[in-house]
């Protein structure tokens, strides 16, 4: 099982991010959650949205304390919130930055973890017109571990934005492309 | 055929009353309820459910709505939570008492106060004795199959009563998860046109509700336990009817592993399949253990519950309630599977445990203290404990 946990700030659509990746994990016949931390929310609040994915039944009803990946959308948050938090060892971050996976492991301090870096903000801005990571930073993550296929997660983000669909798949295409993984 | 859907359990909740055609949703918006209310506005709203919508200003009125539209005949859904429940209680305690047969979806959540939005049981076990049935859903899967059966049973003209199905507020409502869903012309077939016996009609004037005086209210309260109790009967059918169609079998006591096990958990709700996963971790170590689900709570299923515990392997039952009854027996399925056993001559020793209150997350390892809990209780043979009426809380910070 892989437990992935989304850091946002509220109207980011790290929510958005969680599901439509358990929707396409569930379209390949694997078993998946997905949730937002419960509770009120607030726009430009930090945010919490959760992920599992599984080739068995999934069990667990409680929040993920302990993730094997961390996704970061926004960049301002990685000074706001402790987002390496409980992370397993040897674990995934990928952060929307302009600065190298290199020089974040040492500023995370987490030299076991392996870091992908992505621009998504400025992705999102040229390709959207608006700064709005959560398609941008899935393209992010599945190039540094490869969850679901591209397709069927293409599939559903044409789905959830039907008007701007050939957009968010550029996006998430670019990402893919442009993400360094270290 | 069903379709394996990616889906949150909300929106299958809501697409469950849909598919049984309802006539009549009313509602009022409360956390974590509310997409399941927002879905069917949206379906009527489009065009794509023909049902009358009835918008009010509170749960009272609501449910005030959906009792008076059952009583012309209508097929009726409503859903809440809480605080909507407590203030509908009055005219849930009518649903029942006039044989009105309401589907709701109740997604768990705690009583205030202190204000809390997330899960617990305090809000069902407030309504324990209003007479309507109440069964449990642990997964989406289930509250989206429950919600359907709900309108089977409630219906059937040897039933006739309301019908509460339970899942927990945020860990079920807010979840995408796979979920079977069925074509519509399958649940057509399922779920056909609802038929009422009695109803309002202008052109055939009867009174509903009357004043019950001395002389008849006593017989009027018999009828309606007898029609609970009776209940019992089309709930088995239907579940057989489901498990034959659909080939998911659902039954009023659930056990997992408790065949040959000396200690169980039993539970309600959502925190069954994780109970299950920490007796897969027992298991492994050599322990006799096994998990024991209480799914319906409406009419108690007094029967199937001794079937399952006594005369057996287990030894030691610990019950795990979700809601507090204040200076009282722990809490209320402690109280009743306790009542249940009195009488029988060979069995187990039940030890009661509070755990998952407003929203507290229970971990595994939690799980595995009410496990070592059981065990403590059975190595000294004492039934609960040194303080056996103090209420024991996992998970407690100290």
């Amino acid at each position: 099982m892989v437990e992935i946990r989304f850091h946002g700030r509220g109207g980011q659509g790290a929510v958005t991010s969680a599901e439509l990746l358990a929707q396409a994990a569930i379209k390949e016949g694997k078993y998946a959650q997905a949730f937002p931390a419960f509770g009120a929310e607030r726009r430009g609040a930090p945010v919490l949205a959760f992920t599992r994915i599984s080739d068995e039944v999934i069990k667990l009803r409680i929040g993920i304390y302990q993730p094997d990946v961390v996704i970061v959308l926004d960049p301002s948050l990685v000074k706001a919130v402790p987002v390496v938090a409980g992370l397993k060892e040897g674990g995934l971050v990928v952060l929307n930055s302009k600065k190298g996976p290199g020089d974040w492991k040492k500023d995370l301090g987490r030299e076991d973890v392996m870091v992908a870096s992505v621009d998504a903000t400025s992705i999102a801005m040229e390709e959207l017109g608006v700064p709005i990571t959560n398609v941008v930073m899935l393209g992010a993550l599945l190039k540094a571990k490869p969850l679901v296929n591209l397709e069927p997660l293409e599939g559903f983000i044409a789905q959830r934005f039907p008007r701007i669909a050939g957009k968010e798949i550029k996006a998430f295409r670019r990402a893919y492309q442009e993400t360094r993984v270290e | 055929m069903a379709k394996r859907t990616g889906i949150e359990v909300s929106i299958a909740i809501a697409e469950a009353a849909r598919q049984a055609d309802v006539d009549v949703v009313s509602a009022y918006p409360i956390t974590p309820q509310t997409h399941i209310v927002e879905h069917l506005a949206q379906l009527v709203a489009d065009g794509d459910l023909d049902a009358n919508y009835i918008t009010v200003e509170s749960e009272h009125t609501a449910m005030s709505a959906c009792v008076g539209a059952s009583a012309a005949g209508a097929r009726v859904f409503t859903s809440t939570s809480s605080q909507g429940l407590a203030l509908m209680n009055e005219i849930v305690y009518l649903a029942s008492s006039l044989r009105t047969p309401v589907v709701m979806a109740l997604a768990n959540r705690a009583l205030s106060g202190p204000i809390s939005i997330w899960n617990d049981h305090s809000d069902v076990m407030n309504e324990r004795d209003t007479g309507w049935i109440c069964i449990f859903a642990n997964n989406g899967q289930e509250a989206y199959d429950l919600t359907l059966m709900a309108f089977r049973i409630g219906e059937d003209k040897r039933v006739m009563l309301p019908v509460m199905i339970n899942f927990d507020g945020f860990i079920l409502t807010h979840v995408i998860e796979p979920i079977y869903m069925f074509d519509d012309d399958e649940i057509a077939d399922f779920i056909p046109p609802y038929e009422p016996v009695i109803y309002l009609d202008t052109d055939n004037p009867i009174t509903m509700g009357p004043v019950g005086v001395p002389d008849i209210y006593t017989e009027a309260k018999k009828q309606q336990e007898v029609a609970i109790r009776e209940s019992r009967s089309v709930i088995d059918e239907v579940f057989d009817e489901f498990a034959g169609r659909y080939g998911r079998r659902y039954r009023a006591v659930e056990t997992y592993k408790a065949e040959d096990a000396e200690i169980v958990l039993l539970a309600q709700g959502s925190v069954i399949e994780a109970a299950e996963a920490a007796v897969d971790v027992l298991r492994d170590q050599g322990k006799k253990v096994g998990a024991v689900e209480l799914r319906l709570w409406r009419p108690f299923p007094f029967d199937d519950l001794r079937e399952v515990l006594c005369g057996t392997s287990i030894k030691q039952v610990v019950v795990l309630d979700r809601c507090i009854s204040f200076g009282g027996p722990i809490g209320p399925v402690l109280s009743e599977v306790r009542s249940a056993l009195y009488l029988e001559k060979d069995k187990p020793m039940v030890v009661g445990v509070v755990a998952g209150l407003g929203g507290r997350d229970i971990h595994l390892e939690e799980y595995i203290e009410m496990f070592r809990i059981g065990e403590e209780c059975l190595r000294t043979g004492k039934d609960a404990g040194e303080e056996p009426e103090l209420v024991k809380i996992v998970g407690l910070r100290e």
